[in-house]
Parts: C-alpha cells; sequence; structure tokens
C-alpha cells in the first residue's frame, strides 16, 4: 500500500523530486568511491562555502531566466565588484561594512543599466549582456592593471568567506563536546518550522478541497526532509559549524523564496515570464519587473563578488570567469525553464549544490581537469532532458 | 453511397485520467465535405489528430481505414504521404518567408544541391490559382490579412496532392466576405475531387457547405446526418451538440434601464507607427451606465485598436482627442491606470494574450487585482483560494480545481477565467474583444447570461463582435466601425444584418 503510494507520487511530482533524488545519488556514489571522505563535515562545508558564491548568482539568474531573458555581464561583474571592494578598502580606507554597501549600490546600478537596455531601449538581454561580459572584464582588468593581484588585509572582510559564526557555549562544555551547538540549535528550529509550515499549508489546502499528498506519502516525505535536514546539520555542526557563507546564502535563499512565492512582486515576475502580453494587459508594468529582476541580478553579482574575494582573502585579475556559465548551469539543472514563468529559487539552490558536490567529488577522486567539464557537460544536459522528459510526460 | 475514403473504426483515445475519445466511428465518403461538430471538448480535435498521427499507432485503440486499407501512421509525414492534409486553427506559416517558399515549405524543389527557384514560384503560383488567389507569390505571409493567410495554408496543402484535407475552425478568425470566399473555394475544391473534413463551431456555415454532418458529444459519436435528405438544421444540431434544447440563443433581459454616461471618447484619433498609419479618426462614441454596446465591422476595421488604444495604449499608438469616465477628463500611460479608473479589457486572443496558460486558474483570476488580496506586498493566500472558489462557482467554470492549470481547460472555460479576472477588479466598464470566439454554444449563452446580469447590476459593456447574430441579440447600442471610422450608430430596433453590413463596407 505505502509502496504503491510512494509509486504514484513519486510519479506525479517526479520534476520537483528527481532533482533531490539525483543529489543524492551522486552524493551517494563519492561517498562510496572517495570512502567516505566525501560525506566527511571538513569536505561538506568546504563543498558548501564553495557554493556560495554561485548559489547566490543561480538565485538570481533564475528569475532573469524565469523573465525570458539571460544575463551573461554576471561572472565579470561580481569579479569586478569583488575588485571595487578590495581597493575600497585598500586604497580608500573605508570600512569593510561600506565598501560592501558601495558594491551592493554599484551592483543594483550595474543591474539596472542592463535591464534598462534590455527593457528600456529593447536591446536583447543576450547582446546587452555579452557587452557587460566585455565591459565588465576589461574594467577588471583596468583596475587590478597597476597592482595585479590586491591582498586584502581586513579581517572582518575575510571572515565573511572564511570564518564560521560563533558558538553559544565554549566549545569546550562537557555536552556534545565535538559539536557546534549553535548550528545544531538552527537546525533544529529549521526542522520544526519546517513541519509545522508544511502541517498548516496541508491543512489550508484541505480546507478549500485542494489536491494534497495522501497521508501516509505526507508523514513519509516529511521524515524524509527531516532525516536529510538533520544529517547535513549534524555533518555541518561537526566542523566548525555553520560558515558565515551558508548562513548569507540561507538568508538570501529564504528572501528570494518569500519574495517569489508569497508577494505580489513574485506573482507579477511569474506572470511577466508566463506570458508577457497576458501580464501587460492584466496592469502589470512589464518594464518594471524587467528592470526589477536585472537590479537584484546586478545586486546579487555585487554579494557574490563579495563571497568570493572573501574567501580568496585578495581579488584577482581573472575573478569571475565563468561564474555566469556555472549559475545558469546550476539554474538549468535546478528546474528552471527557458520557456520562461517556471523555476523556484530553491531548485536552483539545490542545483547549485549539485553542479558543485560533481566538481567537488571529482576532485577528491583527482578526476583529470578536462574530464571534469565533460561529465559536468553531460550531467547538465542531462538534466535538462529529464526535465524536459517530464514535462512532456505531464501535459 | 460510394465507398468511403477514410473509415475510422471503433477509435477509443485516453489521456491520464480522461477519457478522450470513446469507441468513435467515423465515414467519410469521397468527395463530400464533411462537417464535424460538437461542443469544446467533445473530441474533435482529439480525433483529427489520431487521424493524422500526432497521436500514433498504438497510443490509441480502433483502426484506421483510407480507401479501405488499414493504416499505421507513426507521425504527420507518414499521413501526409497517405494524402492526407491538416490546416490548424493557429496558422503553420512562417511570417518572414515569402508566399511561394511558405507553400513549397517541407518539400523544397531541388535543381541539384539548390531550390529550383523559377519551378518554386510556378508551383506556388498554380496552387494559388486553385485557391483563386491573386496576389504575388513573392509576398511575405506577414503582410496578408489572415483570409488570405488561410488560402496560403490551403494552397500548401494541395502542393502536396492531398486528397483527404482536414479543416480545424477555419473559419473562426475569419469576417464574412473571407468566409463566403473560402466556402466557395472548399465547393470548387469538392468538384476537383478533394474530400474535405471540416470542424466549426459557426452552425450557419456548416448547414451551408455541409454534405454530411457527424455529431460529437463527450468523446462519442452521437448522430451523423446527410444534408441531402434535410436532416440538418440549426435547432437539430444544437440538440445533438448539447443533448438539450435551447429555446432561445440569446437570454433576454429582464429589464433595461440605463443611467449616466460613463465612458466618452471624443475626436479619437489613433496613429500606429507599426503600420505606418492612422487606424482609427475622429471616432466618438458614448457608453452609458447598465447598457451593452455593440462595435460591429469587418476584421481590420479598427476595432481592436480602439479598444487597446482606451485601455492604457499598450501598444504605443500616438493618441489624440479626449477620453472621460464618468465625465471627468482622463489619460491613461498604462493599462495598469485604465484598470484603476475602472476601465477593463478583456483581449480577443484569450491564448496569446488574455491568459498565462501555464499558471493555475486561481492564479489568472486574480491577477490584475492582487493587491485587493495583499497586505504590505505579501499575499494572503486564503483570501485569494476563496476569490477563485467563489468565482469559479459563480461562473460554473468546468475544472477539478483552482489548482488547474488554464492550459488543461476547454476553450469555454477559458474565456471564463479571462472574464471572472476582470469581474475581480470591479470594472465600471468592462470591453469584451470577441467573447465568445471559438467557444462552444451552450458556453456561449453562459457568457450571454453572465453579461446580462453584469448589466443589470450597473456594470456596462462594451462587446466588440464579428457575429452579426450575436451583436444584434446582445446589444442595446450598436456602433459600426469601418476602416478606422464610426459609419453608424444604430439602438438595436432599428438594427438588421443587412444595415449593419451595409454601414461596415461602406
Amino acid at each position: 500500500m505505502i509502496l504503491k503510494d510512494l509509486r504514484s507520487a513519486l510519479r506525479s511530482n517526479i520534476r520537483e523530486y528527481g532533482m533531490y533524488i539525483a543529489l543524492v545519488v551522486i552524493m551517494g556514489i563519492f561517498t562510496i568511491a572517495t570512502q567516505g571522505i566525501f560525506i566527511s563535515s571538513r569536505n561538506i562545508a568546504n563543498l558548501l562555502n564553495q557554493t556560495g558564491y554561485i548559489a547566490i548568482l543561480a538565485i538570481g539568474i533564475t528569475l532573469v531566466i524565469v523573465i525570458r531573458h539571460i544575463d551573461l555581464s554576471i561572472g565579470f561583474l561580481s569579479g569586478f565588484l569583488g575588485a571595487v571592494a578590495a581597493i575600497a578598502m585598500t586604497a580608500w580606507g573605508v570600512s569593510t561594512w561600506i565598501a560592501i554597501l558601495i558594491v551592493l549600490v554599484l551592483g543594483t546600478l550595474a543591474g539596472l543599466l542592463t535591464g534598462y537596455l534590455v527593457a528600456g531601449v529593447g536591446i536583447p538581454a543576450f547582446v546587452a549582456s555579452l557587452a557587460g561580459w566585455l565591459i565588465y572584464r576589461g574594467a577588471l582588468l583596468t583596475v587590478t592593471l597597476k597592482t595585479g593581484t590586491i591582498i586584502i588585509p581586513n579581517e572582518d572582510f575575510n571572515a565573511i568567506g572564511n570564518g564560521y559564526i560563533p558558538d553559544i557555549l565554549p566549545a569546550d562544555t562537557a555536552f556534545l563536546p565535538e559539536l557546534h551547538k549553535l548550528t545544531l540549535l538552527l537546525g533544529i528550529l529549521a526542522i520544526v518550522w519546517l513541519n509545522v509550515r508544511a502541517f498548516q499549508e496541508r491543512a489550508s489546502r484541505q480546507k478549500y478541497g485542494l489536491e494534497v499528498l495522501p497521508g501516509d506519502m505526507f508523514a513519509l516525505k516529511q521524515l524524509f526532509l527531516s532525516v536529510v535536514l538533520s544529517l547535513i546539520t549534524w555533518v555541518v555542526a561537526g566542523y566548525n559549524g555553520m560558515s558565515w557563507t551558508l548562513a548569507i546564502v540561507i538568508v538570501v535563499a529564504l528572501i528570494y523564496n518569500f519574495v517569489t512565492t508569497r508577494t505580489v512582486l513574485g506573482r507579477h515576475i511569474y506572470a511577466v515570464g508566463g506570458n508577457p502580453e497576458a501580464a501587460e494587459l492584466s496592469g502589470v508594468s512589464v518594464k518594471k519587473i524587467t528592470l526589477t529582476v536585472f537590479g537584484s541580478m546586478g545586486m546579487l553579482c555585487g554579494l557574490s563578488g563579495v563571497l568570493f574575494a572573501s574567501r580568496l582573502q585578495s581579488a584577482t585579475t581573472t575573478a569571475g570567469t565563468l561564474f555566469e556559465l556555472d549559475a545558469i548551469a546550476a539554474a538549468y539543472i535546478g528546474g528552471v525553464s527557458a520557456a520562461g514563468g517556471v523555476g523556484k529559487v530553491t531548485g536552483s539552490i539545490v542545483g547549485a549544490i549539485v553542479y558543485m558536490s560533481l566538481t567537488s567529488g571529482m576532485n577528491l577522486l583527482g578526476t583529470d581537469i578536462s574530464l571534469q567539464y565533460i561529465i559536468r557537460g553531460a550531467v547538465l544536459v542531462a538534466a535538462v532532458i529529464f526535465d524536459v522528459q517530464t514535462r512532456k510526460a505531464k501535459s | 453511397m460510394s465507398e468511403p475514403i477514410l473509415e475510422m473504426r471503433n477509435i477509443t483515445k485516453t489521456f491520464p485520467g480522461v477519457r478522450a475519445l470513446s469507441d468513435v466511428s467515423f465515414r467519410v465518403a469521397r468527395g463530400e465535405i464533411h462537417c464535424l461538430v460538437g461542443e469544446n471538448g467533445a473530441g474533435k480535435s482529439t480525433l483529427m489528430k489520431v487521424l493524422s498521427g500526432v497521436y500514433p499507432h498504438g497510443s490509441y485503440e480502433g483502426e484506421i481505414l483510407l480507401s479501405g486499407s488499414p493504416q499505421r501512421f507513426r507521425g504527420i509525414a507518414d499521413s501526409e504521404r497517405a494524402g492526407i492534409g491538416i490546416i490548424y486553427q493557429e496558422l503553420a506559416l512562417v511570417p518572414d518567408m515569402t508566399v511561394y517558399d511558405n507553400i513549397l515549405l517541407g518539400h523544397e524543389l531541388r535543381s541539384g544541391v539548390t531550390v529550383d527557384l523559377n519551378g518554386t514560384i510556378k508551383k506556388a503560383t498554380e496552387m494559388l490559382a486553385k485557391v483563386r488567389l491573386q496576389l504575388d507569390p513573392s509576398t511575405k505571409v506577414r503582410d496578408l490579412g489572415v483570409g488570405k493567410q488561410q488560402l496560403v495554408e490551403i494552397a500548401k496543402a494541395l502542393s502536396r496532392d492531398v486528397k483527404l484535407l482536414i479543416l480545424d475552425e477555419p473559419t473562426a478568425a475569419l469576417n464574412e466576405d473571407d468566409c463566403d470566399n473560402l466556402l466557395d473555394i472548399l465547393r470548387g475544391l469538392r468538384r476537383d475531387g478533394v474530400t474535405c473534413i471540416m470542424i466549426s463551431h459557426k452552425l450557419k456555415e456548416v448547414i451551408r457547405i455541409a454534405d454530411t454532418v457527424t455529431v460529437l458529444r463527450d468523446g462519442r459519436t452521437v448522430r451523423t446526418l446527410d444534408a441531402g435528405k434535410g436532416e440538418v438544421s440549426e435547432g437539430i444540431l444544437i440538440q445533438h451538440m448539447v443533448g438539450r434544447e435551447i429555446d432561445d440563443v440569446y437570454p433576454k433581459r429582464t429589464s433595461k434601464k440605463f443611467g449616466d454616461v460613463v465612458l466618452e471618447a471624443r475626436n479619437w484619433t489613433v496613429y500606429s507607427h507599426g503600420l505606418g498609419r492612422t487606424v482609427l479618426k475622429d471616432v466618438n462614441f458614448t457608453v452609458r451606465r447598465g447598457e451593452i454596446v455593440g462595435f460591429a465591422g469587418l476584421m481590420g476595421s479598427g476595432r481592436t485598436e480602439l479598444a487597446r488604444s482606451v485601455f492604457g495604449n499598450p501598444d504605443g499608438y500616438r493618441v489624440e482627442g479626449e477620453l472621460l469616465v464618468e465625465g471627468r477628463p482622463v489619460r491613461f500611460g498604462d493599462p495598469r491606470a485604465a484598470i484603476d479608473a475602472g476601465v477593463a479589457y478583456a483581449s480577443e486572443d484569450r491564448k496569446r494574450n488574455g491568459l498565462i496558460l501555464i499558471q493555475d486558474v486561481k492564479q489568472n483570476i486574480t491577477l490584475a487585482n492582487l493587491r485587493a488580496l495583499a497586505a504590505r506586498g505579501v499575499v494572503d493566500g486564503n483570501a485569494e483560494t476563496k476569490v477563485a472558489e467563489d468565482y469559479r462557482s459563480a461562473l460554473s467554470i468546468k475544472t477539478p480545481s483552482i489548482d488547474q492549470k488554464v492550459l488543461n481547460l476547454s476553450g469555454g472555460n477559458q474565456q471564463k477565467v479571462s472574464v471572472a479576472k476582470w469581474l475581480f477588479v470591479r470594472p465600471k466598464v468592462l470591453i469584451l474583444d470577441e467573447p465568445t470566439r471559438g467557444i462552444d454554444v451552450g458556453a456561449k449563452y453562459e457568457i450571454y447570461t453572465l453579461m446580462n446580469k453584469l448589466v443589470a447590476e450597473g456594470m456596462s459593456i462594451v462587446m466588440i463582435s464579428s457575429e452579426l447574430p450575436e451583436v444584434l441579440g446582445m446589444s442595446d447600442r450598436v456602433y459600426i466601425v469601418s476602416t478606422g471610422r464610426i459609419t453608424g450608430e444604430l439602438p438595436v430596433e432599428e438594427a438588421d444584418q443587412e444595415k449593419i453590413m451595409r454601414l461596415a463596407t461602406s
């Protein structure tokens, strides 16, 4: 009975669950192949920190793709803004926080500029952002021309990419000495909150007679999610606890997830993506939405640039190279559709983790870099084929 | 009866959760025009997709026989090879290619490795002659009207030696002249020995042209009627289609009370940069509270441009003149401003620019007025569900749930969703552009009833329609638009089809 329900639930939600299954499979394979090193706390912590700057870009690009556009400039914009932050702190002598603020504002302006070219002037996003790719690359080279790599001395700043959130109890407490207590507490709170929310949502849907998963499937799904979250919490808490990078990604993801699923703005974004003409005739300003989405993309480029520069503790001449393609790949693996109107922020984050897991796992195995590119390409194609097929089967 | 060119036996086709066709049998005699009628969702299009190989052999049960021999089509290419040509409602022409390239598209004539241009033009010209279309074959399809594009489609099918031509609602987008012309051409094809299957909602046309009519209802064959034996009349067809008798196609209004003028345009002149010409000149009209005002005219006369230029001008026309809502002059910069001032516009092409097909019923209904459901930008999900459920029951939208994607609804129900969206903004004036195009008799009646109810409650409706009986049956007052000018204004009591047609073509 349960098995039969499971099969039908999986089948009807295969697109949503497929990615999670893929992630578990990939992680499983690497864990076995590396004799457990892959799943070690240290490696997972590293993996999540590496995913940070791509995940941030993937969140932004998801919305850009949802409204049927693309932004190729995000990689070098992120690299350039990282360098601006470094210069602001070293040459201009501003504080870490002011430097970050400057970069976020500049990023937003750069995004709005691309958005204006697309929505206001009517240039295809591919071309407008390709121009941006060239310009920001040149800008990055210009500002790092004299100095080459700029070393960032600010400890606050470098902690963003390398530090961990403080603990509530000192590390030598007798209670669970190996684990980071605050991380553990946050994990438990997240699990409780997630289950409560899911239960409320289900009750409210039932009240209106909407379709819900059968009771046993709902319980199984929540159990599965809780177990996975517990494992992640346990693993992360086992090595210094939650990093600032992870904390930032989670906060950004929560905000964007809330905005896209619950707010008027989010609805309007998906409406524009689903059918721009119908949205315009329904009183949604396609122009404003396009500007907003590109503006947010630019701001996230600033944040991503900060994360990357902070992780390297320096701004380099090649920062940002290929970030845009990694982020776009992550979004597509995460189920966004180029036809517009479809794609979740959470999906893209999982997509980013899948993508970075591949890199991390293959690095551990010592796979040759040339083969790594080929495998990443194959996984990207496989993910999109799967997406297209399940979509077809559904309609 | 001669040997049938086509026989479909006991066709059953199921989709997950739905049985679209059950045990349908369908015979078409050689050289006849066979009309297929039925409400939306009756299974007409599915049956034709089975026939043309869109649903390949094996995905349905039953047999298809062409001239007596069984067929197993794996795809459209197979059915084309067997002499079946299908023309869909949405035309499949490449707008930026020439007429001759379109006609030979996919079957290009070659000389060596290159396309034989002279041969192509010659062949295309021959095919155009068959559909009596006189035009330069090197014209781009984009520059043709819908009626001519339809004929190019037919020419394209003929170039492939079709023996059995299927037309899915060929006249849905055509005006009366183009319609007449098309029906004439079908008669010509019949003389040349081409068999036609035509799906149509316009029963008057069916009666004019059909040799045989097959009625489908709920995925089953209800009856096959022989026009030669006088078995076909509008009443009989409707009765078979809906399974009940509809006494009157247009519901009666209980009371007519008109208030003050709600919407007025003065010397409204619209210039389109895209077309490079003035599409409306010095148009004046008024709409009173509680009134249904019909706008009649031919396709391309400027009615849609009028509606859109009033509704916040999303096309960026250059507009001159005055617009007044409840006597106050207004100027709308975008549709949002129009909506906020109480003017709503349900577009003519609900699939292209009316609805968001990949979103669900609920999201489509609330889209234009989400702010009413939101506090500080956050949508109240429960309130939204309640609103959507209310409209679903008020308009009897047939859908398994408000979570269903609009894509999966029938045309009539999609139209109801589109109307529901505008009712939720509580407009003073609702402009309906071709509100019943492509929807079945039963759903039409429901839409008409709803319109009557709305005006009784004090709303005003502007109805743009190309179907004269509808204009006459529903309007209180009729404006006739011809080539961008209002050529007449008639109270409905003084209007008849002939008068309107004369003004519309003047």
